[in-house]
């Protein structure tokens, strides 16, 4: 099938098209120079501003985790229910939605790859079902690596490439795509009770530190070159005083980037920029954070913006999630999964008016509107932790209008508007820059070649958006705006036509994206091996890799590495 | 004011949060007639299910309620979030009456099923005959129980009544169930007869008032003292004495429940603690 979208407003920043008006042709799912005019099907985009579609890097939408999180929360589902169309399937929840109407909800906002970061390799198969039912989306898992017992065994030795060989056995067996490391160590110790404080406190049993674990799996990375970097979640998240936890982390591979290319992602980068004692004296430390990485090429981060709403908190990190129970004395889930990570579930509501959370809202928007290169600094919500991913419309707003953001000011905490840095800040972002922290600067985090742009090539993933950046000053009009990205115009996946005016059309799979990671020398199965998994799995070796039959649309991703 | 006949025995169930004075008002009764609902998995019109009689009143106050005559109890959510007006039912009503209300007035002449007043705001439920489980509980799994309003019963009510409760008041004249005010944080519920077990588990305030016999008080919950008689609501005290019981402790809670010391003679083993 052939489509010509004609005189949209472009913005293909990794091509360098800043809303020029020019005519995108696509033909079998791939975008190309030209199509028969005569026969391609036309779509008139003029007045709309056509982007690629929209790549989240990080998002929780599939896995155990997040089971067991609808699991918890029958309320959640209760609000909020989509009922079955001829086209789509019904589903329910507002922070944690069910598999298929997170597809339909993503599509709708012209999202078209989604990157569910944290996968308990011990769960890899339920991810891979679940990711299997989100339909209209790419997607790809992180598996957990940072806390794994051969990861902190090799380290621990000093045997880099054999840990090397270990990663990419395990990124082929879990189907995963990039080392995920949360809380490194601080997971290990919490199988005991304990945490890790500071990246040069000791992990029991394994006499190893943080930072030796997040200075090693980012040798792996590059030893195994993989196209994202590390992707790490830090010490320490959730506590006053943490962002100098967050500027160490950074720091400590400072050494080991390469050609002004980036050696570490901070994800939700929000939750690790407080500056303070204690919650009373809480401020931000966007400030800092953002002056490091003006001045370093070496970090990509993302925002992990809050959301004054009703949410579901999910991470691996047990600890946090310990505390954040203790905190707000909800509902809680708490798991260690058994030699690799934790993983932790509490229902959380943000509030305006309280100073903690009117505070972290306002580190977020810091974050993104400090740091100057737009390349650097990612838009999510950490979906659901800092707020549902539907909320994304509304922070585009805030990013693009200064009036957005001063009408939330007005309606926060006092003491916290009185603290935040956002009414210094003038600077409002254009769609450019929009197109590049929502989609562009995502793809090429990932190292995802044929998403996150228009070229000649690319993926036919194309987002349109029912917005006239000549008429619509989005500055003033930020409603406009949002409405507009909330209900994408099109949304186009693999050259087909999706969503027209915020309405599903048709139900398509996404593919589930994986490396292959070939290296030299591959990892022996030995005895040896099978022995531990005996010894330290409930499962046994042979039960636990996940076979490529286990994907619905596997889209194997090959990486020669070097070991 | 209108009067809704049901035409014939409901058998499957009826979502009708249509069915609410703040919907009707101003509206024909061809209109009213026309209000989507939903029977089962298909969606109908009200006046299908229901034969719809308007009486001309020139009283604004009548002229706002709703009157339904015959057997609802498969109708749900009959009255949800309605902020005014007044829904009388005689005969038996359906799940979820008066959710998330926020004002007015229902009132039962006969049996209510389960969740009644749940998550309600304000306003006033009546109910003449029993009520089911979850009496202003809030729906499962929510933690944001009942915030306001005045919810009497005059027969007996199923398990965790009030359960999660926040404000407001709830009278049963009959027994409760288990479970009575689970979880509640602020509030009052009267109970004039028997309560069952558990009652006030994993409270954190508010009071519960037993009248009538309570098997046991759950272990953490501390005698305090013996109160000669207990304030209801504002000019309604109750007649004692009662034993003042303070908890739920696990919780740290700082809960009162108090029970009749008359009703409940093995409870004078407390005493000693005195």
């Amino acid at each position: 099938m052939e489509l010509l979208i004609k005189n949209g407003f472009v913005y293909d920043p990794i091509n360098g098209v800043n809303g020029e008006k020019m005519d995108i042709a696509v033909r079998d799912g791939k975008i190309v120079e030209k199509v028969n005019e005569r026969k391609a099907r036309k779509i008139d985009a003029s007045g709309m501003v056509v982007m690629p579609g929209g790549v989240d890097i990080h998002c929780h939408i599939a896995g155990s985790e997040v089971n067991t999180g609808r699991l918890l929360r029958p309320e959640d589902h209760f609000r909020d229910f989509e009922r079955k169309t001829s086209r789509t399937r019904s589903g329910v929840g507002y922070s944690i939605p069910s598999t298929f109407t997170t597809g339909y909800r993503y599509a709708r906002m012209g999202y078209t790859t989604t990157m569910n970061p944290s996968m308990p390799p011990l769960e890899a198969k339920h991810t891979h079902e679940e990711l299997s039912d989100t339909p209209m989306v790419d997607k790809a898992s992180y598996p957990l690596l940072g806390d794994w017992w051969f990861v902190l065994e090799y380290l621990k030795e000093g045997k880099i490439e054999e840990c090397a060989r270990y990663v990419a056995w395990m990124m082929s067996s879990t189907k995963g795509y990039a080392i995920k490391i949360v809380n490194p160590g601080g997971l290990e110790a919490w199988g005991f009770g304990r945490n890790v404080s500071s990246l040069d406190d000791q992990v029991p049993y394994f006499c190893i530190t943080p930072r030796e674990i997040v200075r090693g799996l980012c040798k792996v990375n590059r030893l195994l070159n993989l196209p994202h970097t590390i992707h790490v979640h830090t010490n320490n998240l959730g506590k006053p005083g943490n962002y100098q936890t967050a500027l160490e982390t950074m720091k400590c591979v400072e050494d080991l980037a390469q050609e002004n290319r980036p050696a570490i992602h901070i994800t939700h980068c929000q939750f690790c920029a407080f500056k303070g004692d204690d919650w009373r004296t809480l401020e931000s430390g966007a400030g800092e954070i953002a002056n490091y990485v003006n001045n370093h090429s070496h970090v990509t981060l993302d925002m992990g913006q809050v959301i004054f709403t009703d949410t579901t908190t999910m991470t691996a990190d047990g600890p946090f999630q310990y505390t954040l129970y203790e905190l707000s004395g909800n509902k809680w889930v708490n798991h260690d999964v058994e030699t690799e990570t934790s993983a932790g579930i509490v229902p959380f509501r943000y509030r305006r008016k309280s100073y903690v959370h009117a505070i972290q809202w306002s580190i977020g928007l810091e974050l993104a509107l400090l740091i100057k290169d737009s390349w650097k600094v990612f838009m999510t919500t950490d979906h659901p932790n800092g707020g549902p991913f539907t909320s994304y419309p509304r922070i585009i707003a805030w990013f693009m209008s200064r009036k957005a953001r001063e009408a939330t000011l007005k309606r926060i905490n006092p003491r916290a508007r009185s603290r935040s840095l956002l009414p210094s800040i003038d600077r409002e972002l254009g769609f450019y820059e929009i197109a590049i922290m929502t989609r562009a600067g995502q793809a090429k985090a990932l190292g995802l070649k044929s998403k996150g742009h228009l070229g000649i090539g690319a993926d036919a993933d194309i987002a349109m958006y029912n917005v006239n950046p000549e008429k619509t000053d989005p500055s003033r009009k930020y409603k406009a705006v949002r409405r507009a990205f909330k209900r994408a115009a099109y949304t186009i996946k693999g050259g087909k036509i999706v969503v027209k005016n915020g309405e599903v059309l048709r139900h398509v799979e996404g593919a589930t994206m994986w490396l292959d990671v070939q290296a030299s020398e591959s990892v022996k199965i030995t005895d040896e091996m099978k022995r531990r998994f005996r010894e330290y799995w409930t499962v046994e070796y042979e039960n636990y890799p996940v076979t490529e039959n286990y994907l619905e649309v596997s889209h194997p991703i090959t990486v020669k590495s070097s070991v | 004011m209108i009067n809704l006949y049901p035409v014939k025995e409901i058998r499957f169930p009826i979502i009708a949060e249509c069915i609410n004075p703040d919907i009707f008002q101003g509206k024909t009764s061809q209109e009213i007639e026309g209000l989507k609902i939903w029977e089962g998995n298909k969606q109908k019109k009200l006046g299908e299910l229901f034969k719809v009689e308007e009486i001309k009143t020139e009283n604004p106050q009548e002229r706002e309620a709703i009157t339904i005559k015959g057997d609802v109890s498969k109708v749900r959510r009959i009255g949800a979030g309605m902020k005014s007006g007044e829904i009388t039912i005689y005969g038996d009503a359906g799940m979820h009456l008066g959710e998330e209300m926020k004002g007015g007035r229902i009132a039962v002449h006969g049996n209510v099923g389960g969740w009644a007043g749940s998550m309600m705001k304000g306003g006033t439920i009546e109910v003449h005959g029993n009520a089911g489980d979850y009496l202003g509980a809030p729906y499962r799994g929510s933690s944001e129980g009942m915030r306001g309003g005045k919810i009497i019963v005059y027969g007996n009510v199923g398990n965790e009544a009030g359960a999660r409760m926040r404000k407001g008041i709830i009278k049963i004249y009959g027994c409760a169930g288990q479970f009575v005010g689970f979880r509640m944080r602020d509030g009052t519920i009267y109970v004039e007869k028997d309560a069952e077990a558990r009652a006030g588990a994993c409270m954190t305030g508010g009071k519960i008032v037993v009248g009538g016999f309570l098997e046991s008080v759950l272990p953490t919950f501390t005698i305090d003292s013996i109160k000669e008689k207990v304030k209801v609501e504002e000019g309604e005290t109750v007649g004692g004495p009662f034993y003042l019981f303070l908890g739920d402790l696990v919780e740290h809670g700082e809960g009162k429940l108090y029970v009749s010391k008359q009703k409940n003679p093995h409870l004078s083993q407390y005493e000693r603690f005195l």
